[in-house]
């Protein structure tokens, strides 16, 4: 490649041309095509899905890790129910269903048999943020107790989405789900609630835990690597938009994460045995009510009153902690960037 | 393993049938406990609770005034007491009275315990009144069995507890 | 041959079968099984097993799905409380087919809390798709795990052996442990017929819906009704090999001209004998029928050992409140049309004990005709009718 022209590395709202400047080793996976589509397609999720953006990311990049020996656990939910309708598959690797809440048993049972076998097959379990977060809670903390070798990966769309969209523990405060509904003097998700998964996971001290977004496919897929390159338990918490949950436009689900990102409400870091160890620094900060207009989870925040108003307000401050408590804030100024 | 377990391997060992069994319950020391030993030439089929003991050990007198240990004893049955005081003391008399045909015997196997165990710990000691005062099972079959379950110090300590135990009954050497 | 307690005689058989994957969580009375197991893998006796302490006993099934899955020999343990906590994943690892061996220290279920044996955790996953076999004493106990293991693997269902709670799993009784080498000639290696292997990668758990959901539940009743062949014939063979009767669907006591026949399952069965014998020292012709196997229910074997008896009396540790017995009406069914009387005799529960006495009096009963046809064995009853009574007056 020669010539003199300036290269605009970015364009706007796009990484794609990135990629091809890029050496063949800091490709992604999947700008190969000799990724392994461990969920290829053909299956039922819907148009624009995060998580199933996400899952593809995840395993391509767990498959090229381990060289393909990676056996898949999954709980129940979205992911497990789009992609094996009887009799068809859409996995292309050994894959294991069982329940709702027992992924990371079953996995450290996989796991268990294959130490016993003396076999290098390493195993993944995932389940989304109902299945890791509430019900599949107490499995979860006991694999993480154990330090059993199981990559575990939340694919994070902030409810329950297969059965209609209910609240879950994941559900950011302020949003509307079937079972927070938008009425009332105090509409939407309640303040003061859910859980932060990823501090609870490094609360138990394990090897490693990050969160990743499908708005930046090379973090996400280093990411797995550096989880795969560790033994014990590892946790990997994954957000993906959901536009039939958060009422968004199906094209825009990467813009959206992108969005979560640079407002600072889904900061990415990553933590190894408890101690935060890296965070990747918002290079253009945004304030939260761009991410938010996009969804109509959150439309009734922008009806004008004070009430949205104050919402918003709040979960602005919880961008703002987020960016703090992370140091989000990037170093780069404004004038070096395109 | 409780008395009547090590009774039972003791039983065992000399070719019996045999099948013991405590009185159930949670975790919890310092509680009354009661153990059952049943010892029969032919194979034990029943495990319903032993409600007519042909003998009776009371390992803890302090129990004798708030439950009726004697309940359903056979008339020709033993019992065997495990206290300092004698039968009198003990307020027994009457029951003895009752059942002419039953053999008591007060032992002070807490203080062979002591003595040889250094624990106050009777009731591998009792086994050995026990092999004595009613001959249901041989003392070499409760020496063995103590070799078989217990190590070091407590072995040689529970062997020559039984063993002085056995004695005080059969009135053999102290 | 050991006089040995009950849970440490399955602990060591169970370590014979070389398992792979051994995952359990404490509660009574199982616990001196899983104890005793973990003692002899952290000796290293069985190297390579895993014995995984689990925080709940849903996770403790759910390790055994993943490692049975994944093409280990899995075991657990549970009871009571423990058998519902991981009921989701009962149904789960039937439906998927995976040959999991669990014991269950049969006890009750509360409310009201309680320790002691009774049937009705067992009774209560009758429906789950495991095979459940019951245990008549502690080397039964042993020998089943054994037998359980190959029947497990050979059908691809998971196996349930039922051990009476306390009664038997803290009882010490003589029982022979047999040699490695017995049980190995017994219990070839696992062969898993799906499992999970990146080499051959499959989807193991998929969604069905209508259109093939009813096919999948027959083929899981028909895999069952092989089980009915394949019990006896696999007692056959452990008697050929280890030189003692165990396991079976059914075993009969003195049925052969007996007017009443006494049916039950578990450990009771051998306090029943006593009572037969003395009842036929007296020239009663008394009779017992112990079943081995409650599921898949041996209706055939049922039937052939009752169809000439009088009256039937069914014991059974466990009440479906509002409905009678669980056991009675599965006999009732074995039996058809022509059934003779059957009575429920509920005893047991909570682990009370049931004495030689009590059975006797309600057998005299029994031929006497005073027998109700659902009668609680030994119950209060002025407590339970004062007690009715102030529920009436509100």
């Amino acid at each position: 490649m020669s010539g003199q022209q300036p290269i605009k590395f970015y364009q706007t709202g796009t990484f794609t041309v990135g990629n091809r400047l890029l050496d063949p080793e800091k490709r992604t996976v999947q700008a190969s095509i000799g990724r392994s589509n461990a969920l290829t397609s053909g299956h039922r999720a819907c148009q624009g899905c995060g998580e199933a953006l996400g899952a593809r990311y995840v395993l391509d990049a767990a498959m090229r890790a381990t060289n393909g020996r990676l056996v898949a656990v999954n709980a129940t939910g979205c992911l497990e129910v789009f992609s094996t309708p009887y009799p068809e598959s859409a996995w292309q690797v050994a894959w294991l269903h069982s329940l709702f809440g027992n992924a990371a048993a079953v996995a450290s049972g996989v796991a268990a048999a294959f130490r016993v076998k003396r076999s290098d097959v390493r195993v993944l379990a995932q389940g989304g943020d109902g299945g890791t977060m509430d019900i599949g809670f107490g499995c979860l903390s006991g694999m993480f107790e154990r330090n059993d070798d199981v990559l575990y990966v939340c694919y994070d769309n902030e409810a329950y989405m297969n059965t209609g969209v209910q609240r879950s523990s994941a559900t950011p405060a302020g949003a509307r789900t079937s079972t927070t509904p938008a009425v009332g003097s105090d509409p939407g998700n309640a303040f003061g609630t859910g859980k932060n998964l990823p501090a609870l996971a490094m609360a138990h001290g394990i090897p490693y835990v990050a969160t990743a977004s499908v708005a930046d496919l090379h973090d996400l897929e280093a990411k797995v690597d550096r989880a795969m390159a560790v033994h014990g338990a590892r946790y990997l918490h994954v957000h993906v938009p959901c536009p039939l949950g958060w009422g968004s436009d199906p094209a825009k689900t990467i813009e959206i994460a992108r969005l979560a990102v640079e407002s600072g409400l889904f900061p990415l870091f990553e933590a190894e045995h408890g101690e935060v160890v890296r965070s990747t620094p918002i290079r253009r900060r945004v304030a939260v009510d761009p991410y938010l207009r996009l969804q109509t989870r959150f439309a009734h925040l922008f009806d004008g009153g004070v009430a949205g108003a104050e919402v918003i307000a709040r979960i602005q401050a919880i961008a703002d902690k987020n960016v703090a408590r992370f140091r989000l804030a990037s170093t780069e100024t404004e004038s070096e960037l395109p | 393993m409780t008395a009547a377990e090590l009774l039972s391997v003791a039983a065992f060992l000399e070719g019996k049938q045999a099948q013991a069994f405590p009185s159930f319950g949670p975790e919890r020391s310092g509680a009354p406990v009661v153990a059952f030993c049943r010892i029969d030439a032919r194979p034990i089929r029943s495990h319903e609770p032993i409600v007519e003991p042909d003998a009776v050990i009371i390992q803890d007198t302090t129990l004798l005034h708030s439950v009726d240990v004697f309940q359903g004893l056979s008339p020709r049955g033993f019992v065997l007491l495990n206290s300092k005081k004698s039968l009198d003391e003990l307020g027994l008399v009457e029951l003895a009275s009752r059942l002419p045909h039953v053999q008591a015997r007060v032992v002070d196997a807490t203080a062979t315990a002591e003595k040889y165990l250094g624990r106050p710990l009777s009731n591998v000691a009792l086994l050995g009144s026990f092999a004595a005062l009613t001959g249901a099972v041989g003392i070499d079959a409760v020496l063995q069995a103590i070799a078989d379950r217990f190590r070091g110090k407590t072995r040689e300590g529970n062997a020559a507890a039984a063993r002085a135990a056995y004695e005080l009954v059969t009135g053999g050497a102290p | 041959m050991k006089q040995i307690e009950g849970s440490r005689a399955i602990a060591e058989t169970v370590a014979l079968c070389r398992p792979e994957v051994i995952c359990a969580y404490p509660i009574t009375p199982q616990t001196h099984i899983v104890e005793a197991l973990s003692e002899i893998v952290k000796a290293g006796e069985l190297d390579p097993c895993a014995f995984i302490n689990v925080e709940s006993e849903f996770t403790a099934l759910s390790v055994a799905i993943g490692a049975s899955a994944a093409g280990s020999r899995a075991y657990t343990a549970t009871a009571s409380q423990g058998l519902l906590y991981m009921t989701e994943a009962l149904y789960n690892a039937a439906g998927l087919g995976l040959p999991i061996v669990m014991t269950l220290g049969t006890r009750a279920i509360g409310a009201p809390i309680n320790i002691w044996n009774d049937h009705s955790d067992a009774m209560a996953l009758r429906d789950a798709g495991w095979i459940q076999l019951f245990a008549e004493s502690n080397q039964e106990a042993a020998d089943l795990h054994v037998m359980a293991f190959r029947l497990a693997e050979e059908l691809s269902v998971p196996v349930m052996v039922c051990v009476d709670g306390f009664i038997l799993t803290h009882a010490f009784e003589p029982v022979d442990i047999p040699t490695q080498a017995d049980v190995d000639g017994f219990l070839p290696p696992f062969e898993p017929r799906e499992v999970l292997n990146p080499a051959e990668p499959i989807t193991i758990g998929a969604l069905v819906g209508p259109e093939a959901f009813t096919e999948v539940k027959g083929l899981a009743h028909q895999k069952m009704l092989r089980a009915i062949e394949r019990i006896p014939a696999l007692a056959s063979e452990f008697a050929a090999r280890f030189g003692r009767t165990s396991g079976g669907l059914v075993r009969s006591y003195r049925t052969f001209d007996a007017d009443t026949v006494v049916v039950a399952l578990g450990s009771v069965s051998g306090t029943i004998q006593e009572v037969v014998d003395a009842m036929r020292d007296k020239g009663q012709a008394v009779g017992s029928l112990s079943v081995g196997t409650f599921r898949p229910f041996p209706f055939a074997a049922v039937r052939q050992a009752l169809m000439h008896a009088v009256r039937v009396v069914v014991v059974e540790k466990n009440v479906a409140v509002g409905m009678g017995g669980v056991l009675a009406s599965d006999v009732r069914e074995a039996l058809g049309a022509e059934a003779p009387l059957v009575h429920t005799v509920v005893a047991g529960l909570g682990g009370r004990a049931i004495t030689t006495t009590s059975l006797r009096r309600a057998l005299e009963q029994a031929h006497a005709g005073t027998l109700e046809l659902l009668h609680f064995l030994d119950l209060d009853r002025p407590v339970v009718e004062r007690a009715t009574a102030k529920e009436m007056c509100r």
